[in-house]
């Protein structure tokens, strides 16, 4: 095969990643952006400037969402990945063969139905006529019924529930590669469980942890259905937000910009956690 | 010797070990002692019980019934990081995650000894094994013969008093093995600390070893020094494992105490000696002679009045230097015996069919019982 040859291959091979690339995130991405910089100074008449950003920052409950939905998600994320990491470590280290594949397969099973429908279970659970309601009710702790949902703490469940599956399968792949014989040779050398957890478990597991929380607060962040359901008209978050700005009041140009927000936002966490725990991209999601 | 070979007199005592798992007896009553400073080895074919054994003995798993005792204290209910011993893996389980010091340093950090004191114990165990220096590097930084070293310091900085070896050398090439054998035992014989090593391979049990026992099917067959296996087996097994052996299956002609002539299923007759079971006329018996006990001899006088004497045919000759074997047919009867070739230049021209004398001394066929 010749030189022409094989790069007119590697032309095609690339073309339908390039293709999906630029259409579907570089064009689109270019076009929000300069929606979010055209100013409405009347019908049909826009000037170029970041006068939609600054509206973001001039109204206090844009940047109050704003700081409220990524402190919710970071809360959501360390939620999530504490209780994933027991769980994770279960089933890659404690169990074996048919047992860990059909714990695998239930951390998968919520996943076969739609979020929508996932959604609507929790809320079935939390309503005031729901089942916890009529629980406390029957048993006498509560003589009224109880509303369980549009709260923090609703969302806060939803988040956690949703996410769990993409904390623990990157967790079980890397614990599933810590050997075995490391956490003997630790408690051999005189290791109890919180110093090898510490020392041998955690710094083997770190890419998988910082993949794990990526994953779970992107999907936070952006999570739109969750939020809404549980928690209400009040719930807050930014997503929502532009989700209004789009839809409700017309207002491409400050969804836009409340887009580009939101996408740096991210990006500085992501950067600044990959920071602190002294990991990169290619150790963790890339691998 | 024989006042203080009291309990204590043992750093690692073994008392009537059973271990079960599901019916299946993994460690079979097994009891031996090993005394202060010495190196002891358990050898035995995969599947013999020895890792569970070391394994008890580290604590991972706990036996069934027995005792066992480091230093006369029993360990029995004792978890594994308060037990006075140190474990080298078989892969070496060194922490990738950490720098070399840190690996080192990590059993004195776990005893809450002070951080200017770690740093200098670490640094003296790494200068002893001969590694100066190394411990700002990485694991992957070393190579295999310095990663075993390292291994082996992390477990002395913290002054054990048995180290447990388990088959540290199997993924080392063959030359770096040979040294490595020399270095262990140059090591244990300088930190003057209990070793207890288990490994398949025979030669790293009769290099290293003070005391080897020879471990099948969770027993111990025998316990001895390398000589002492080697040359008066007690069992078939080991006079079978220690060593190479051209083994008969034989029948027993004629029994006059010791001594004792078989004749093979082909009509080979093998003057031998008996020396653990009784053996009759008619009883079944495993004969084992070793190549490097058989002569050879161009003429037949040359053996004056040996037991044994054969002629065979040359069939091949597997030439590896000083190790190198002839495979002979005997004449008369066509059994196959394997021999070695002395190393004296006197049969280097020995050529595939030529016939040649073979005798060996009654002394050097030994005679085992055949169960069943």
């Amino acid at each position: 095969m010749t030189q022409a040859q094989s790069r007119l291959g590697l032309y095609l091979l690339m073309a339908p990643l390039m293709l999906w690339l630029l259409l579907l995130i570089i064009i689109p991405h270019i076009g929000m952006f300069l929606v979010s910089i055209s100013v409405k100074t009347g019908v049909r008449q826009y000037v170029t400037g970041f006068g939609n950003y600054m509206v973001f920052f001039t109204e206090p409950l844009y940047w109050n969402t704003f700081a409220r939905t990524a402190f919710m998600s970071i809360a959501a994320t360390f939620l999530t990945l504490l209780i994933g990491f027991p769980v994770a470590y279960y089933i890659a280290k404690l169990t074996r063969g048919r047992t860990k594949t059909t714990l695998f397969l239930m951390c998968l099973i919520p996943f076969w139905v739609s979020e929508l429908v996932r959604t609507f279970g929790w809320m079935i659970l939390l309503r005031e006529t729901g089942i916890f309601s009529s629980f406390l009710q029957y048993i006498g702790v509560h003589s009224g019924p109880v509303e369980f949902l549009y709260n923090d703490a609703a969302i806060m469940i939803g988040l956690v529930y949703t996410s769990m599956l993409f904390m623990v399968v990157p967790l079980v792949t890397t614990l599933d590669s810590l050997d075995d014989s490391l956490i003997e040779a630790g408690y051999d050398l005189g290791g109890n469980g919180i110093s090898i957890l510490r020392e041998i478990i955690i710094p083997h597991a770190m890419p998988g942890i910082v993949s794990g929380c990526i994953v779970v607060f992107m999907l936070s962040l952006g999570n739109y259905l969750t939020p809404i359901l549980l928690g209400g008209k009040d719930s807050l978050w930014f997503t929502g937000l532009i989700y209004s700005q789009f839809i409700t009041r017309f207002n491409w140009e400050l969804g836009s910009a409340f887009g580009f927000l939101l996408l740096g936002l991210s990006s500085t966490i992501v950067w600044v956690g990959l920071k602190l725990s002294r990991q990169s991209l290619t150790d963790t999601v890339g691998r | 010797m024989s006042q203080n070979k009291s309990a204590t007199a043992y750093d690692l005592e073994c008392q009537n070990i059973n271990k079960d798992f599901d019916g299946f007896k993994a460690v079979d009553d097994v009891s031996f002692g090993v005394p202060a400073g010495t190196f002891f080895s358990i050898l035995g074919p995969s599947g013999c019980g020895k890792t569970t054994l070391l394994r008890m003995i580290a604590g991972f798993q706990e036996p069934s019934s027995g005792d066992l005792l480091i230093k006369g204290k029993s360990m029995i209910g004792v978890q594994p990081n308060k037990r006075p011993v140190s474990m080298v893996f078989q892969h070496l389980a060194l922490f990738p995650m950490m720098d070399i010091a840190a690996n080192v340093g990590f059993g004195l950090r776990q005893r809450g000894v002070p951080r200017e004191d770690i740093a200098k114990r670490v640094e003296t165990v790494l200068e002893r094994v001969g590694l100066p220096g190394v411990g700002s590097r990485q694991i992957n930084q070393l190579s295999g013969g310095q990663k075993q070293r390292v291994a082996i310091a992390r477990c002395m900085v913290l002054e054990p008093d048995v180290l447990l070896l388990d088959e540290p050398l199997g993924a080392l090439d063959l030359k770096l093995r040979e040294h490595m054998k020399i270095e262990l035992k140059k090591l244990q014989s300088e930190f003057g600390t209990t070793f207890v090593y288990i490994t398949h391979d025979q030669s790293e049990a009769l290099v290293m070893s003070d005391q080897i026992a020879v471990m099948n099917h969770g027993k111990f067959e025998q316990v001895g020094t390398a000589r002492e296996l080697y040359h008066t087996p007690n069992t078939a097994f080991v006079a079978g494992f220690v060593g190479e052996a051209n083994k008969y299956e034989a029948t027993v002609d004629a029994a006059f105490g010791d001594a004792v002539t078989l004749v093979t299923p082909e009509g080979m007759e093998l003057k031998g000696i008996s020396p653990v079971s009784k053996l009759e006329k008619g009883d079944k018996a495993h004969v084992f002679v070793r190549p490097e006990a058989v002569r050879l001899a161009t003429e037949a006088d040359k053996f004056g009045g040996i037991e044994n004497l054969n002629t065979g045919i040359v069939e091949n000759i597997l030439f590896n230097g000083a190790n190198s074997h002839i495979i002979l047919r005997e004449e008369k009867s066509g059994g196959e015996m394997n021999v070695a070739i002395p190393q004296t230049g006197e049969f280097r021209d020995l050529n595939k069919g030529d016939k040649i004398f073979i005798g060996w001394e009654a002394e050097q066929t030994r005679c085992y019982r055949a169960e069943g």
